[in-house]
């Protein structure tokens, strides 16, 4: 198990949308903090979420259940969820398991914003 | 690739993961929480929680996407433990309709509420160690007989594993009972120790403090020699107890050394001997105890006593209390003469060295000693005994490395007196 000392999740901001990158510690319990980052964007006033799979591989079943986690927090928010850049054995597991029943699924980030922010209330602010 | 297989495969690797980190020697709570993750993500479920039950209370271990305030509402009864005994797994679905289980009955709003959807029981060796509550699975299908196999199957496996890190806890707990129990057997038996020090020394009134000194004395060389921490604590019991055996010598005659006849001299022999006979039964912490009063009189060349041994017959602690012995004696006063300078004590050393004393026990000491009057070692613990008038001579450093020098190549030469 990875110590938690100096593993920040990497995150940013675009308008209300916070994007959030697995990486490849959403396989682990060490991925328990995406999801607390999730909903500290939330809690900051963020009205929707893009998680970011460019560096992530595969997902296992403990990032499976992370990230129910973090679509179960972003439900109760209210906020709009997208995945973005997951690959295709991902995209196959997902929907398997039914995640995709939760979430918009985009080719890369921007597209995740984009389609994001047609479910938007507020304009995104550059 | 085909759904089927995906799955299989998927389901295949979080067995394998959840073997390796029940198996793990992780921490607790971790390993609890990893479990569940890979229980959740395997059929994936929204939610999910593992408790332990605590007689009749539920102890939430982890928990996901469910609140733990669940838990201080929840208590299970030695009855409905035994529903999970005798139910099917259907009774144990939260469904609108009250069903068998009392326990699902009794709590059926409140798991709704919760949006848990299964209840499954941690049983090992047929005892109900705890629950595992599980939420929908996020594809909004019901569980399927494989599901609930696969289910069943990580449930058990994390019954096992909580219980079994349960048992390893309550072994180091009982270890850590025992060392502290140990621990206080130490003390109590170096007080009496030392309070036996007190009872000899006491007996012969011009030796006052002398098996205190002699203890510490060891101690240092024996620690100066490289022994391990144990052995130096051994060594020092040995010291303060060397003259045992003088308590069952006549108090006469310990207090006139200078004055005894043959018969009076024979007898005040008899203590190290005696103090064997004291010591053997007992069952001392460290080894050889016994045998280092036995032989504390005993010199290199066979001209001790009691038995007459010669150098290698003699066990190297009993060669150190011999020295430590020696040193108190020629640097204490005694009623019938001052203490000895302590160019005279060098000397002295260095001529009896391969004779009576072992070289390298006194290279030890003078080395422990000038490591002090150079101000190398932390505490200056010889040099506070011996008082501060003893080492003014500013010759004290030159002649301890003398002596040093001289045993260390005369090495050889006490080597080839054998
Ligand atoms: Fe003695």
């Amino acid at each position: 198990m990875d110590k938690p000392s100096g593993l920040l999740v990497r995150s940013h901001c675009v308008g209300t949308t916070a994007v959030v990158y697995a990486s490849d510690y959403l396989n682990k319990l060490t991925g328990e903090r995406i999801e607390r980052e999730c909903r500290r964007q939330l809690n900051c006033g963020c009205r929707a979420l893009v998680i970011d799979f460019s560096d992530t591989k595969l997902v296992n079943s403990i990032g499976i259940s992370i990230l129910l986690g973090i679509i179960d927090v972003a439900e109760k928010n209210g906020a709009k969820i997208a995945f973005s850049d997951v690959n295709s054995q991902t995209v196959q597991l997902f929907e398997m398991l039914g995640l995709t029943r939760h979430v918009v699924l985009a080719k890369d980030e921007r597209e995740a914003l984009l389609t994001l922010s047609g479910f938007e209330t507020t304009p995104i602010v550059h | 690739m085909e759904l089927s297989t995906q799955k299989l495969i998927h389901t295949f690797g979080a067995l394998a993961d959840l073997g390796q980190e029940i198996a793990g020697r992780g921490d607790f709570t971790e390993m609890v929480r990893t479990s569940m993750h890979l229980l959740l993500g395997t059929l994936a479920l929204r939610r999910g929680a593992v408790a332990e039950c605590v007689e009749s209370e539920l102890r939430s271990v982890a928990s996901w996407g469910v609140t733990d305030q669940i838990f201080k509402e929840l208590s299970i009864s030695c009855e409905e433990k035994q529903e999970f005994h005798t139910g099917q797994v259907s009774d144990f679905l939260i469904s609108s309709s009250p069903g068998s289980s009392n326990f699902v009955n009794r709590y059926r709003q409140k798991f709704a509420q919760e949006e848990i959807a299964l209840i499954l029981p941690m049983i090992v060796r047929d005892e109900i160690t705890g629950v595992v509550l599980l939420g929908r699975k996020a594809s909004g299908e019901e569980f399927s007989p494989d599901d609930f196999e696969t289910v069943h199957a990580m449930v058990r496996h994390i019954g096992v594993g909580i219980h079994t890190h349960r048992l390893l806890e309550q072994v180091a707990e009982r270890a850590e009972e025992n060392r502290r129990l140990y621990e206080e057997l130490r003390t109590i038996y170096r007080a009496t120790v030392r309070s036996f020090a007190a009872a000899i020394d006491a007996k012969d009134k011009y030796t006052q403090g002398h098996s205190e000194r002699v203890g510490r004395y060891s101690e240092i060389i024996a620690r100066e020699m490289g022994w391990s921490e144990d052995e130096v604590e051994g060594i020092q019991i040995a010291g303060y107890l060397h003259d045992v055996g003088k308590l069952v010598v006549d108090r006469d005659i310990i207090n006139a050394p200078y004055n005894i006849n043959a018969k009076e001299s024979s007898e005040l022999n008899r203590h190290p001997a005696a103090g064997y006979e004291i010591l053997a039964p007992i069952n001392h912490p460290y080894a050889d105890i016994p045998l280092m009063a036995k032989y504390h009189h005993e010199r290199l060349d066979g001209r001790g006593y009691p038995e007459g041994l010669r150098d290698e017959q003699i066990p190297i602690g009993a060669k150190i209390v011999s020295l430590a012995d020696s040193f108190d004696a020629m640097t204490t006063d005694r009623p019938y003469r001052r203490r000895r300078s302590f160019e005279d004590v060098v000397r002295d050393l260095r001529e009896n060295s391969g004779t009576q004393f072992d070289g390298k026990v006194v290279a030890a000491f003078a080395r422990a000693l000038l490591k002090e009057v150079k101000g190398e070692s932390k505490e200056r613990r010889i040099t506070k005994m011996l008082g501060k008038d003893y080492l003014q001579d500013e010759n004290v450093a030159m002649l301890l490395a003398d002596l040093i020098t001289d045993l260390t190549a005369v090495g050889s030469a006490a080597r080839s007196y054998k």
